[in-house]
């Protein structure tokens, strides 16, 4: 159940790096609000951090904004009590004319004061050209991915719904390649994917267990039951709802670098401790398909790594190559042996074949977004 | 062989004997005494057993700890206290840096096993505290105490994502060692245990090095396994409002026996160590709501500086995420909520996967679990991104009885 940190993420990677203790406190501004006055005792500032240490000496709880043109919010501190004093640290990536707001009451536009950044520009920019084309090449095998897992679990969908148990069984695993292939993605969106992907001990109290696994230990274990067809249906409809979420969601490269590396987590922690798919023991189905995702997104990013530090690219051609011989050994007909089929030194020769990739691919990352 | 030698002489350590038994009493009394910040470099020193609350609890953390969780196999009441009187008397010895028995180690018959185990002979008290507790299940109809049992001594419930393993969990009675030495730790548990053979039987035992949480303002906030700094935000012991507060049981909530007390709860948090370790610096600060250097909340700069949620960056998104761990462990998210952290690392061997069994044995003091812990849990079960990384395999609740008085047992409030 891996939540919304993948876009959370970046978003916030502007002001995360606040906090490191760097800032001396006599460089920070005071700002005294009151309930009809917002006086910021310095006015301008270079790019980097800038630090605003806001004191209400009103009778209002009140908020201090730094804006963007556009009123575009680039930090902001919220419920400052009468009496308190809060500190709000914001990197401003680049010079320009900003505004400073105390809003008394927290409400209205504010009161509102020029606030000028000269310098440098600070900010990363992804300009680069390749990068920006793994990206595009990434959402391209993301949209195919996402086409495919509608149609496969419509399938799937329809013959829980027909009561075809053998064939409903036999699509499970097919379906869900796709969802595994682009889990992150996926998962991003945090409220749909304990719906499609929860697991019985992990759903949150109170909230239904739907979805995908719900429906496989019906399969397996308790038989059909009178509302699998709604689990079913609402099934469907959720997926439709991700697919078309995923299909128009931006991602940058870092996402991608991290994406591929989540991919492993999830085997890591999911798949080679058999826990994902408990009833139906087909988690070599979801491994091979992490592994999948994983390899697309670092091989969208294959020319900028290659450009990088050519080491590291071979280094995940050799890895991701033993891990597919690795998983290949496990083929049996169209799909895969049963979990419960593996003995526990087949397991422990993924695991480790696996902890091989995971580390360079750790690396990804820090590689595309260095200069 | 002098019945009484103690098992190292500890020369010129008189002075910081005393301070310590002052801090201990302050304690008790609720008062605030700041303990001298030498201490903790004194493996040496001794912390008194007896008094208003038992030690190993607002005690300065010490380094290592092993932990026990019995089972009672007697169903004879009187067999039962005749345990726990003659548990008090061993533990009264071993806090001292006295052996478990007199005569112990080398001093009985020849033909005799020894009394005391031997491993510690030559070693100092390392200000060895033990604690006990007791489990929701010692209150059945065994030993005529059903009727004392608290209310808020409930058996934990299941937690998402939970993975417990029954073979680490629960329990009648658990007794906490706690030593600046790990091997004093051992010894005493190992003792107690062999006193108890044949009415009790170990249930479960957790071994733990490096304290992950400080409880006083002497003490630096020390690093968990995930290499963030942990309970920086910790009531300390000097803290003695939140500490009535939040930690101790008063008198006319729940038993009158427990007056004093209060409870534990431990779980064995298993750490997907080499998962985290591939993860960005950036995503494990996010994910922890701390930078991993200072250890400063995101949007402060130095460790002790108060955390505020209220703070948004770019696009009005908190810096604090909304599943950032200490925004949703924080009292401010929890209603107030607080709990006294006193966990130890562990890292038990491997997981036959090429994985470090390792973790964080988590333990928590807290006024009424209902109120701080399950809640606390709660959302950290549901909500919490660092989920993602830990499983916890084991889960426990104690009631901690109050100190034990100068000729008083474990348990004498209870079994009285």
């Amino acid at each position: 159940m891996r939540k919304a940190l993948v876009i959370i993420g970046s978003l916030a990677l502007l002001t995360a790096c606040s906090g490191n203790g760097t800032q001396d406190a006599s460089g920070a501004i005071a700002v005294e609000a009151t309930d009809d006055a917002c006086k910021v005792a310095r006015t301008s500032a270079g790019t980097g951090n800038v630090t605003f240490e806001v004191t209400n000496k009103g009778t209002k709880v009140t908020e201090f904004y730094l804006y963007a043109e556009g009123d575009r919010i680039l930090g902001e501190v919220e419920n400052i009590g009468p009496g308190l004093t809060r500190k709000l640290i914001v990197e401003v990536g680049e010079s320009g004319k900003l505004q400073t707001a105390c809003k008394p009451g927290m409400k209205g536009d504010g009161i509102r004061g020029e606030f000028t950044v000269t310098g440098d520009a600070k900010k990363a920019t992804d300009a680069d050209a390749q990068l920006a084309e793994a990206t595009k090449s990434y959402q391209r095998y993301v949209n195919s991915q996402a086409d495919q897992l509608l149609v496969k679990t419509e399938e799937f969908v329809n013959a829980v719904k027909a009561k075809k148990v053998d064939e409903a069984k036999a699509l499970f695993p097919i379906s869900r390649i796709y969802w595994e292939r682009i889990e992150p993605v996926a998962e991003s969106f945090g409220d749909l994917d304990p719906k499609i992907d929860g697991r019985e001990d992990a759903i949150e109290p109170g909230t239904e267990f739907t979805g995908f696994h719900r429906l496989e230990k019906d399969l397996w274990v308790d038989g059909l039951k009178d509302d699998s067809p709604k689990i079913a249906d609402q099934l469907l409809v959720d997926v439709k709802d991700i697919v078309n979420k995923a299909k128009t969601v931006e991602l940058n490269p870092t996402q991608l670098a991290n994406g591929a590396k989540e991919l492993l987590d999830e085997v890591a922690t999911g798949k080679i401790t058999g826990e994902e798919d408990r009833y139906s023991h087909t988690d070599l189905w979801d491994f091979r398909s992490n592994v999948d995702g994983s390899q697309a997104a670092v091989a969208a990013l294959r020319p900028v790594i290659a450009a990088k530090d050519a080491a590291l690219a071979t280094s995940l051609d050799e890895k991701f190559k033993a891990l597919d011989e690795a998983l290949e050994k496990h083929r049996k007909g169209d799909g895969f042996k049963l979990y419960t089929e593996l003995t526990p030194d087949e397991i422990k020769a993924l695991a480790e074949t696996l902890d091989a990739l995971g580390e360079p691919v750790s690396k990804v990352a820090e590689v595309v977004t260095s200069k | 062989m002098t019945a009484n030698l103690p098992r190292r002489r500890l020369l010129g350590l008189a002075g910081a004997g005393a301070a310590l038994a002052g801090a201990g009493a302050a304690v008790g009394a609720f008062a605030s005494n700041r303990p001298d910040p030498e201490i903790e470099n004194l493996s040496a020193a001794k912390v008194p057993f007896h008094g208003a609350i038992q030690a190993g609890i607002t005690t300065l953390a010490q380094d290592h700890m092993h932990f026990v969780a019995l089972d009672v196999k007697t169903t004879k009441r009187e067999e039962l206290v005749a345990l726990l009187k003659e548990w008090t008397k061993a533990a009264e010895r071993m806090t001292s840096g006295l052996e478990a028995a007199e005569n112990g180690a080398v001093g009985g018959h020849i033909q005799a096993p020894p009394k005391d185990t031997g491993e510690a002979l030559d070693l100092a008290a390392s200000a060895l505290t033990l604690t006990i507790g007791f489990g929701p299940s010692l209150f059945d109809q065994r030993f005529g105490i059903a009727d004392q049992k608290p209310e808020a001594l409930i058996d934990l419930p299941l937690f998402p994502l939970d993975d417990l393993d029954p073979l680490r969990s629960n329990g009648d009675l658990c007794i906490q060692a706690c030593a600046n030495d790990p091997q004093v730790a051992v010894h005493a548990i190992r003792n107690l245990v062999r006193i108890g053979f044949g009415k009790v039987a170990v249930r479960w035992s957790q071994l733990g090095f490096g304290r992950t949480s400080s409880t006083t303002r002497a003490q630096t906030t020390p690093r968990n396994l995930f290499g963030f700094k942990d309970g920086t935000r910790n009531p300390k012991a000097e803290d003695t409002d939140l500490l009535r507060d939040h930690v101790w049981v008063p008198k006319g909530e729940g038993p009158e026996w427990l007056a004093g007390g209060t409870y534990l709860v431990t779980r064995r948090i298993r750490m997907h160590i080499e998962i985290w370790d591939r993860t960005s610096l950036f995503e494990q600060e996010q994910i922890v709501g701390r930078t991993k250097g200072e250890g400063a909340a995101l949007g402060q700069t130095k460790e002790f500086d108060e955390p505020d949620l209220n703070v948004k960056g770019a696009e009005a998104i908190p810096v604090i995420g909304e599943v950032a761990h200490i925004r949703l462990a924080s009292p401010e998210s929890l209603g107030g909520a607080r709990i006294l952290r006193r966990g130890y690392n562990f890292t038990d061997g491997s997981d036959g996967l090429g994985h470090l069994d390792a973790g964080l044995f988590f333990i928590g003091f807290n006024r009424d679990s209902r109120k701080a812990y399950v809640p606390m849990q709660q959302a950290l079960s549901s909500k919490d991104e660092m989920m993602e990384y830990v499983e916890h395999t084991g889960s426990a609740h104690f009631a901690i009885p109050p100190g034990v008085r100068e000729g008083g047992y474990w348990g004498d409030t209870l079994f009285k």
